[in-house]
């Protein structure tokens, strides 16, 4: 594939079950080597989305190419170029890791050694040697996401799509998977992710795309999003009038509320504004009482996004 | 790509997805072993319980070893027709899978998909059908037929085994939920089989039935293998129970792709 191909590239992308309209002609670019993220609540239309780009069902209207191949055209030259790990899991429940991974190998058409040498190598690298004799069905959520992982990349694809990678793993596993994304586009694939969470499109995705009621309505980078989310802010406490009074003043900005003795300053909540923040306190001695964080989340980027009347798409350039 | 490369990867494909369903069935038997133990009982309870005056019924010189000679053929047919259910099950149960979606993302042959699974119901239902004729052999059924008798009984019977399996797996594709899967192929199961020649011949049965059980597939497959294996009359039914397998067969192919293709690219 020529490098400056996009490895995902699809116009005006049109899906409807009967009445039910799923996806309302969208459009999205994926340059190879990056992270895209679709990012969206259940039933926006992300899995759908993901069916239409894997050649899983056939668009109702408009056209895609994946890795430089056209989706209607050349299906199979599709299916050859990519991986997908959906968001119930693929893998053969009843049967054991090491078989449902030789099965891929087999139907990669792998040889035998070159075979076992991929299928040992993944095990080993999704750490999953210790349970590759034991049937899929016995694995725990997060054991089953990695084989499932390990399985997609037998073939080497060029373009893996996760569909709901993490959705039902616990933070443990959730963070496991995160690395094995990130390590996947180190080695120079393309990932189209979908989720419902705001924090796993920002920890991972160069770029977002938010989908709601199957148009996108927003596109751009994580910080881009979160610029069109005005919630996201500190929240300090005090126990004392005189002290949220001279913090008002040494800060010189936030929303400052006499009754509850609370000063709001806008920030992102990371460490490095919060200790920026600490310092400048600490250097005039207020005493802050407490302190919480509000990060704007997926329902923020949502009500900012989509609260407008039109439904019109937002560019954040 | 080439017409060799594109057959070989069908064959090579295929292979594959039966191994795989041949894993499954190794791993959980029970369901495919239940299936050959109904023929089995069947047989056992037709010979021993009924078959001395079934034997006088049917005027074969009336006799219990008689009625087992006739009864065989019958109860092979119905091993085959028995064989149908696991067939669908399993067919319905892979679909609802992930696995299944992912074998759809994947550039392999597509029919390998349904193919490993019809080879694999047939080579179970062969495996079941030589335990029946065991059973029926170690019970006193012995068919004077020649090497190439049983031959053609045999080929007839895979053939027509091949063409209810694929009807099985239009059912299982047709099927929303595993017992759906499960009841669909009942009357290919008990109903055909039992409203046929395999207990009793047909011309005892009431006219108004007797026209359809003369003529129904069952039929004629079991007189043409009565034939082969015990010198019965065969007459019109060997071409008809070969038509009907292929029409069977040819059915359930096309119904199968177009149940499995529906949506997709």
């Amino acid at each position: 594939m020529n490098p400056t191909t996009p490895a995902i590239e699809a116009t005006g992308l049109r899906k409807a079950y009967g009445e039910q309209v799923v996806l309302d002609g969208i459009d999205l670019r994926v340059p190879r080597g990056t992270i895209f993220s679709l990012l969206g609540p259940n039933g926006a239309g992300k899995t759908t989305t993901v069916q239409i780009l894997s050649t899983l069902i056939r668009a109702a209207g408009g056209t895609a190419r994946v890795a430089g191949h056209d989706l209607a055209a050349a299906p199979q030259s599709v299916r050859a170029a990519i991986g997908v790990t959906g968001q119930f899991s693929a893998v053969d429940n009843l049967i054991t890791g090491a078989e449902n991974m030789a099965l891929m190998a087999d139907l990669h058409h792998l040889d035998r050694r070159e075979g076992s040498r991929v299928t040992a190598e993944l095990l080993e690298r999704f750490d999953l040697m210790a349970a590759a004799d034991k049937p899929a069905s016995a694995y725990s959520g997060g054991m089953r996401r990695r084989l499932d992982i390990a399985m997609t990349l037998v073939g080497s694809p060029e373009v893996i799509f996760l569909d709901e990678p993490t959705t039902g793993l616990d933070p443990r596993s959730r963070h496991t998977m995160w690395q094995i994304i990130r390590d996947l586009v180190d080695g120079g694939v393309t990932v189209f992710l979908t989720t419902q969470y705001l924090e796993e499109a920002d920890q991972l995705a160069d770029r977002i795309a938010v989908l709601s009621g199957g148009r996108i309505v927003a596109e751009g980078t994580a910080d881009e999003l979160k610029r069109l989310v005005p919630g996201g802010h500190v929240r300090l406490r005090f126990l004392d009038p005189a002290e949220l009074a001279r913090a008002a003043q040494v800060l010189g900005v936030g929303l400052r509320d006499n009754e509850a003795l609370t000063l709001q300053v806008p920030g992102d909540g990371s460490v490095h504004t919060l200790r920026a923040l600490l310092d400048v306190l600490d250097v005039h001695s207020v005493a802050v009482d407490s302190l919480t964080v509000h990060t704007p989340d997926l329902d923020d980027v949502f009500f900012a996004v989509t609260g407008r009347p039109d439904h019109e798409k937002v560019q954040t350039r | 790509m080439s017409t060799t490369t594109v057959q070989s990867l069908h064959v090579r494909d295929s292979l594959t997805m039966l191994r795989r369903n041949l894993l499954h069935a190794r791993r959980y038997p029970s369901m495919t072993l239940q299936v050959a133990l109904i023929p089995v009982f069947l047989l056992l309870l037709f010979v021993y319980v009924f078959g001395s005056a079934l034997g006088t019924g049917i005027g074969q010189g009336g006799d219990r070893a008689a009625y087992l000679a006739y009864l065989v053929p019958g109860i092979l047919l119905m091993t085959a027709g028995t064989g149908s259910v696991p067939t669908a099950v399993a067919v319905c149960t892979d679909m609802a899978e992930g696995i299944v979606a992912r074998f759809r993302t994947m550039a392999i042959s597509r029919a390998s998909i349904l193919v490993g699974h019809v080879v694999g119901s047939v080579l179970q239902t062969v495996i079941n059908l030589i335990l029946v004729t065991a059973v029926a052999l170690a019970i006193g059924f012995r068919p004077d037929a020649s090497p190439v008798e049983w031959l053609a009984a045999a080929g007839l019977l895979v053939l027509f085994v091949s063409a209810l399996t694929w009807l099985s797996v239009a059912l299982g594709l047709l099927s929303k939920t595993p017992e759906g899967a499960s009841n669909a192929p009942l009357p290919i199961a008990f109903l055909l089989p039992f409203v046929s020649s395999t207990f009793v011949p047909v011309a005892s049965m009431p006219s108004w039935i007797r026209w359809f059980a003369e003529y129904q597939p069952f039929t004629t497959v079991i007189e043409t293998v009565r034939g082969l294996l015990t010198g019965t009359g065969i007459g019109h039914n060997g071409w008809l129970a070969v038509a009907w397998s292929v029409g069977i067969a040819v059915l359930g192919f096309v119904w199968s792709r177009r149940l499995f293709d529906r949506d997709a690219h």
